[in-house]
């Protein structure tokens, strides 16, 4: 009987008229597609993008120059320099990313004790030269500035995780 | 103007007026290809050139055209830029003989169905002449399955062409069209048009019949060599091929440009819009058979044509021709 059932199933195209009428009910269903420069998906507190370097309010560098993040960065990508300034305080004299090593694995800024250098929420940096990737202190800071708002909001949406 | 070249004037006009169509809807093909596969798979498809995204294809040839075309050093150059020349002539020729309405054709001629199938045959030579000229390995493999597989699901084609043929006595495509004004053939002859429809997927190498561009073990098959407008051309004769065979499904088994039910508001409708109607539904068949099914395997391909369809055309023809000769039904 089954092997009557197997070729009435195969001479009627059963399995098949069963794959077509999913494919069609499918067709139908509403689309997933994001339409991506005009439409943008939501993003995490903790999505990882591009680096930025904090101040604190009063416009001073967060950074202490303690190198934590240069030496658990397991790409290697961070090279710092440092020296004593004239008020006593340890600050940068370099501090360089290479985006082009970076993994964006974030332990640089789970290193941090100062919170100063921070993934932000943006991905969208893309370069036309590779050069432009090589980032250093001045454009990390300048990160910093303008993506401030935002870094704190989701620092402060994420604290209490952590 | 003499009469001589008036005529060929009026011939050349009503050439353009079959030739540009058929292009425009290839193109607008391409464009459906994609909206509808991307529609079963929850994507948007095309949707940024133009309104709906509907110019997509026509900023794609544009995109063809200013490129190169290479030429493989070890190509054999007059054959490897023939080839596409072949195979888009090849598909286009065919429409000297199909009736969009019961005027309206190039060539009304005793014999349509065969000069059809016969230029549809021609066709694998553009692909086994592409495959070869190219002299690469994936290119020559390609062109073997196309020429195996077009010639294995020909057969079976003719036979269903023969129930045809024998249920309307005459190779005219303008009488297989009329003999069907009150009932289809794809009612009486259903596994036939089935079968038909399945064939010609295969004779067309779409999915899930396209080892012939097989891109998961062949690159892209016979025109993995091609780029530029000679890739166009490839590209342009399998969708102008897509279109023939619909329309030929459309005259074969669907009553061509006569409307569904002969009633009042459906018969006034021009017999070309219900033509274009159903080959678009035909059209939208093949997409949607795309969409779902994975592709075969050679051996299961050639198992299918060989072992299902050719026995079964073959029957369902004895069947046709006993069941119309028992009820002298047979046409004189």
């Amino acid at each position: 009987m089954s092997f009557l059932t197997k070729y009435i199933k195969s001479f009627t195209l059963f399995e098949l008229m069963k794959g077509m009428a999913l494919t069609l009910r499918y067709f139908f269903k509403p689309k997933v597609t994001i339409n991506y420069p005009n439409q943008k998906g939501p993003l995490s507190p903790r999505f990882r993008g591009e680096h930025a370097l904090r101040r604190y309010p009063n416009g001073e560098e967060r950074c202490i120059a303690c190198k934590l993040c240069e030496a658990v960065c397991p790409a290697q990508a961070i090279t710092i320099e440092a020296e004593p300034k004239p008020d006593g305080s340890r600050r940068t004299t370099r501090y360089d990313i290479d985006m082009t090593k970076c993994i964006y694995c974030g332990l640089c800024q789970e290193a941090c004790p100062v919170d100063a250098i921070v993934e932000g929420p943006n991905f969208e940096y893309a370069t036309e030269t590779r050069e432009e990737l090589l980032y250093d202190k001045e454009k990390l800071l300048r990160n910093g500035d303008i993506w401030e708002n935002q870094i704190s909001e989701n620092i402060r949406r994420d604290s209490k995780f952590r | 103007m003499d009469t001589i070249t008036m005529e060929i004037f009026i011939g050349v006009l009503k050439i353009f007026s079959f030739v540009v169509p058929v292009l425009v809807s290839v193109a607008l093909l391409v464009y459906l290809e994609r909206k509808v596969l991307g529609a079963v798979q929850l994507r948007k498809g095309p949707n940024v050139v133009g309104p709906f995204g509907i110019l997509q294809s026509f900023a794609d040839v544009i995109k063809l055209i200013t490129k190169e075309n290479l030429l493989p050093s070890s190509s054999n150059k007059f054959l490897f830029i023939f080839a596409p020349m072949l195979t888009l002539i090849l598909s286009l020729i065919a429409w000297a003989v199909i009736p969009v309405s019961s005027t309206y054709v190039i060539a009304n001629i005793n014999i349509g169905i065969l000069y059809l199938f016969a230029v549809s045959s021609f066709g694998v030579y553009g692909v086994i002449i592409a495959g070869w000229a190219s002299n690469s390995k994936y290119p020559f493999l390609g062109a073997l399955r196309s020429a195996a597989q077009m010639i294995s699901y020909e057969v079976s084609i003719g036979f269903v062409i023969i129930t045809v043929l024998i249920c309307v006595g005459s190779l005219n495509l303008i009488d297989i069209v009329e003999s069907q004004k009150n009932l289809w053939f794809a009612i009486p002859l259903f596994p036939m048009f089935v079968v038909f429809i399945i064939s010609a997927l295969a004779e067309t190498n779409r999915l899930p019949f396209d080892l012939p561009e097989d891109e998961a073990t062949l690159v892209a098959g016979f025109f993995t060599e091609y780029s530029s407008i000679s890739f166009g051309l490839f590209f342009l004769a399998e969708y102008a091929n897509m279109i023939l065979m619909s329309s030929l499904t459309v005259i074969l088994f669907l009553g061509g440009w006569y409307p569904p039910l002969d009633i009042f508001p459906l018969n006034v409708i021009p017999g070309i819009f219900w033509f274009a109607l159903k080959v678009f539904l035909i059209l939208f068949v093949f997409l949607w058979v795309r969409a779902t099914f994975p592709r075969y395997r050679y051996d299961q391909l050639m198992r299918l044509g060989w072992k299902i369809f050719l026995p079964l055309t073959l029957v369902w023809v004895v069947i046709t021709s006993s069941f119309l000769f028992y009820f002298g039904l047979l046409p004189n």
